[in-house]
């Protein structure tokens, strides 16, 4: 075998792992749930097995659930905005802090070791009627009977910030640590202002990380379906909550076969779509 | 043609070998590729050769009920067998059934299921084995009640036994909600306006339906004026803080006072009662009865299995574990000694006959449950 041949498999020998990986465990699940959506629930609860175009159509043209998915894409963009408006400072002063970035790296982390559940659920201690919250308000006597705090869309919105935070915070650090800060001086002894020096030098080049933040903020917060569960009231409902009443309550795998792709593919446009833009490196490098 | 055996097959495949007929490549790779369609073949085979039963898997509810089952049922059962009970927990019956439906034959055994539907659900998705009930002599001492339904769903034989009851009736808290009122409410007061925002409900859209069928005053068992319902349910939706999903968000809604009234679990309820909190608990005219069954899923081992039954159905299990749990057991207080906890739990029957419970219709309801269960999912989000 000549050396081009060899060197031309090297990367496909190395990457074979992954793939494999890839392919077993995301790529052939797919594939299965692509064959289930075209399957029918019979009325004994069977699946009837075949190429039928129903569930598409029931979930192509159905406005309920274009109507959650819609609702799902205006509370995920809402959360990656206030996480945005959040994590942008908190990430500036991590990445401008001289000594202790190491720790407040360690304490960014800190959440990730608890469960997401439990972190969702701690809300419930703090904003609930006999909560942390309530208890302090009524204390120091600025409230007299305790206010009904929890299980509305605010709350859900609070639940997936408090998620999702720290994955904004990291790509926006990620992209503001690698700006070199002689650039900033050199605004600054050309006669610009902090302010102007960071709207002008700084923020431009740190955007990517921030797009890069937003991107896996919003694809995260629309995919999720516990956060809703436990801080919503009756109505609050995310499209990942219809996917799993579909297979979980009313065991109809077909249907909730065609949901879950429908909400891959919105999200899998919007990925697209920042990669045709900004390229998925940026990407990588925050969740690296 | 008198079919081949595999020993034939090899010792002829050698012999060729030796004859020189056959070059030891070829004789190699043949007996390796014997060897590679064993080896893929063998995780399927071990269900065929169930009769070596080393370990059963048993799936419940978890808790004290799971604790009391290892102290009462599976140890002895492990010590006088050898066979080592693997206990799992699920949260809920439809997140069970989607995975018994993704699993292989034989990898989930017995499971503490709810009530009758899921008996014909699992029997709609041919998921029921049959018991040999002469193996399990416990059974005896079943309320006969019990086993009627799934009798009639499976008439010729049984893929479960009966384990304990309870109902899902009306729990309020006392500070707020008087017995008096209450009882005159009835199911009504879960669409009391005077109590907006302070009320609950499971998401269950079986229970949404029942209690819409109550406050309609409609038989729930035979809905005649089905949108009539729906717009019970829908004034109830306007009117609850939360829909509760599980026993321990409904224990801890009631608990910090986030709600004063929704349905709830008897046995729960007890649970909260037992806790110090002053949650009154009321089943109003034909609240909803339910029973739970230790259910054997097709591809077990069914005589290891059956065994396993009759060690938890024994009384002193039986009881501890209906202490455990707050449900009375589906033993019958007539034929057996209950002790002095169970006769006070919400819901028991003294009589052993369950007349004064009534139980949904399984026909009924699981023949309903394709569209029922599809427009709740609507009705709940504002439609």
């Amino acid at each position: 075998m000549s050396v081009e041949a060899r060197e031309a498999r090297q990367p496909w020998i190395l990457l074979s792992p992954a793939l494999t990986a890839v392919g077993l465990l995301l790529f052939v699940p797919l594939m299965f749930i692509v064959v289930y959506s075209f399957w029918l629930r019979s009325a004994a609860g069977a699946d009837q097995v075949g190429f039928f175009l129903d569930n598409w159509q029931e979930a192509l043209s159905d406005a309920f659930y274009r109507d959650i998915l819609l609702n799902t894409l205006k509370i995920a963009g809402i959360t990656t905005i206030v996480c945005a408006l959040m994590g942008y400072p908190s990430a500036y002063f991590i990445a401008r802090s001289k000594g202790n970035k190491p720790v407040l790296l360690l304490l960014l982390m800190l959440p990730f070791w608890i469960s997401y559940i439990i972190r969702t659920m701690s809300w419930i201690n703090i904003l609930g009627v006999s909560g942390a919250l309530n208890s302090l308000l009524m204390t120091i006597g600025i409230i007299n009977e305790p206010i009904q705090m929890l299980y509305n869309e605010t709350t859900v919105i609070l639940g997936l910030v408090h998620f999702l935070l720290p994955f904004m915070i990291l790509n926006v650090f990620v992209s503001l640590d690698g700006i070199d800060t002689n650039l900033e001086s050199a605004a600054n002894s050309l006669g610009a202002t902090k302010w102007q020096s960071f709207l002008q030098v700084t923020l431009p080049l740190s955007l990517p990380g921030l797009a890069a933040g937003g991107l896996l903020c919003f694809v995260l917060g629309a995919g999720t379906y516990i956060t809703p569960m436990v801080l919503g009231g009756p109505r609050d409902a995310m499209f990942a909550n219809l996917v799993y009443e579909a297979i979980i309550t009313q065991l109809n795998w077909p249907l909730g076969s065609a949901l879950s792709l429908m909400l891959l593919v919105v999200l899998g446009a919007l990925v697209m779509l920042y990669n045709r833009y900004l390229g998925m490196a940026q990407l990588m490098k925050g969740l690296g | 043609m008198k079919k081949m055996d595999n020993t034939t097959r090899y010792e002829r495949l050698r012999e060729r070998y030796r004859n020189g007929d056959l070059d030891r490549r070829s004789f190699l790779g043949l007996i390796g590729a014997a060897g590679l369609a064993y080896g893929v073949q063998t995780p399927f085979a071990k269900y065929a050769m169930a009769q070596d039963v080393q370990q059963v898997r048993f799936d419940g509810w978890g808790g004290v009920v799971s604790e009391a089952f290892r102290e009462h049922a599976f140890d002895p059962y492990t010590a006088e067998t050898g066979i080592e009970v693997v206990d799992g927990t699920f949260s809920g019956g439809d997140e069970y059934l989607a995975q018994v439906r993704a699993s292989q034959p034989g990898e989930f055994n017995i499971a503490h299921l709810s009530g009758v539907f899921d008996y014909a659900r699992y029997h709609n998705f041919d998921l029921t084995t049959a018991l040999n009930l002469d193996n399990i002599p416990n059974v005896e001492l079943v309320i006969a009640r019990l086993m009627e339904p799934y009798r009639a769903i499976t008439p010729d034989a049984l893929s479960a036994v009966p384990y304990d009851y309870g109902t899902t009736g009306l729990a309020y808290n006392r500070k707020y909600i008087s017995d008096e009122e209450m009882r005159e409410k009835g199911a009504s007061i879960l669409i009391d306006e005077a109590y907006k925002d302070k009320i609950g409900g499971w998401s269950d859209w079986r229970t949404r339906i029942w209690y819409g069928a109550l406050q309609t005053g409609q038989d729930p068992n035979n809905i005649e004026d089905m949108e009539e319902v729906w717009d019970a349910i829908r004034q109830h939706r306007d009117l609850a803080l939360k829909y509760w999903g599980s026993g321990a968000e409904l224990m801890s809604l009631l608990a910090e006072e986030e709600i004063y009234v929704t349905e709830g679990w008897s046995g729960r309820i007890a649970a909260l009662q037992e806790e110090g909190h002053d949650i009154g608990y009321y089943d109003p005219p034909n609240s909803f009865g339910w029973q739970e069954c230790l259910f054997v899923i097709k591809g077990s081992p069914v005589e290891a299995c059956e065994e396993l039954l009759n060690f938890m159905l024994a009384p002193e299990t039986s009881i501890a574990v209906a202490e455990g749990q707050n449900y009375p057991p589906a033993l019958d207080g007539t034929k057996v000694d209950l002790g002095d906890k169970i006769p006070t739990l919400p819901a028991y029957d003294p009589s052993g006959t369950l007349e004064s419970l009534t139980f949904a219709d399984p026909e009924y309801w699981n023949g309903n449950e394709a569209e029922w269960s599809k427009t709740f999912g609507r009705v709940q989000r504002g439609y």
